[in-house]
């Protein structure tokens, strides 16, 4: 298990640091600054959706689509981030109680 | 140099950011302990990896059963997406040497969203050094916290922390969906990993639905690039 983790940390950071040390003219291409602009908002949405409807190897629907859907009213609001966070949690643990 | 008053409403920003982050690093503690990791192990991931989505998909594979090899793998996948941030973020921060490698350990979802769309380099640099630092200190925090609280905690579902952590992805990618586009590749995104989620490994789904970043980029005919989120954007913004 230590292995793994000091495996998996040392190479999150020389990704990051790859990142950051890549020369620049590798975004002047418009093709690469798209994709660059649309990966996180492709993996933040897949994230979105994984973490919320999915259990495992499985998809559901539970307590987790309540909590999002408050997220999603209060950000429509344009409430602060702590307000979203803490309200889903709020909502989903509410409802798991009900 | 910055105004004073452009200084304190980022660091300001920054603040609440980390708050709201290191809220749910109590999640994670929590998480990692009663997927069968120690508390020190728990803690170095928090240290070492410091990249959110990349140590709950670590631990969540070792809960789910995988081995550890094969959560480190996942989380390694997961990280590629840093890597991206740092192509955006290495023009607007202009650090070299070992400011530059030290950037490097805080650069993360949060501390890029916080700076990208800051109009000056030194704002640019406040945003991204406050921010992260500041997830930084309190995500470790509340790591720790978590962990120790772990056992007595029990189920993390019970507060709602899976949510929190939806919702604050959800949070992260709400600006950039003013763009109609974005909201396209969103939304096909989404269906890619859901649809992906009962026939791959923990972690596949998400790297899969980065393919239709890639073929959507590749694809696109208009040649301006989409505005990504300035600091006005999350968190404080919101105000």
């Amino acid at each position: 298990m230590w292995t793994a983790i000091l495996l998996a940390g040392v190479g999150c950071y020389l990704l990051k640091l790859a990142g950051l040390s890549l020369p620049e003219r590798v975004l002047a291409h418009p093709t690469v600054e798209r994709v660059a602009d649309l990966i996180p908002v492709a993996l933040l949405a897949a994230l979105v959706a994984v973490q919320a409807f999915s259990d495992g190897p499985t998809l559901a629907l539970d307590a987790r689509a309540l909590g999002l859907g408050f997220a999603l009213v209060a950000l429509l609001l344009r409430a602060p981030f702590l307000v979203v966070v803490v309200g889903a949690a709020a909502v989903a643990a509410l409802a798991r109680l009900a | 140099m910055l105004e004073p008053a452009e200084r304190s409403g980022i660091l300001r920003d920054s603040l609440a950011v980390g708050v709201a982050t290191g809220a749910y690093g109590l999640g994670f503690g929590a998480v990692s302990v009663a997927s069968g990791l120690s508390v020190p192990q728990t803690c170095v991931l928090s240290l070492l990896m410091f990249t959110g989505a990349s140590q709950f998909a670590l631990v969540g594979v070792v809960a789910a059963g995988g081995s550890p090899l094969s959560g480190a793998a996942t989380a390694l996948l997961l990280g590629t997406r840093n890597t991206l941030y740092g192509l955006r973020m290495a023009p607007l921060l202009q650090w070299r040497g070992w400011r530059r490698a030290g950037a490097a350990h805080v650069l993360i979802d949060e501390s890029t969203a916080m700076s990208v769309g800051r109009d000056s380099t030194p704002a640019t640099r406040l945003g991204f050094l406050a921010t992260g630092v500041a997830v930084f200190v309190l995500w470790n925090l509340a790591t720790v916290a978590g962990a120790l609280a772990g056992g007595a905690v029990g189920d993390p579902r019970t507060f709602g922390l899976d949510a929190a952590v939806a919702a604050a992805f959800l949070a992260l990618l709400w600006p950039r969906l003013e763009d109609r586009r974005n909201v396209l590749v969103g939304v096909l995104a989404a269906t890619v990993a859901l649809s992906m989620v009962p026939v791959s490994a923990a972690g596949v789904p998400v790297l899969a639905a980065g393919g239709v970043a890639l073929l959507v980029g590749v694809l696109a005919r208009r040649p301006d690039p989409t505005e990504i989120p300035g600091p006005d954007d999350v968190a404080g913004g919101h105000r």
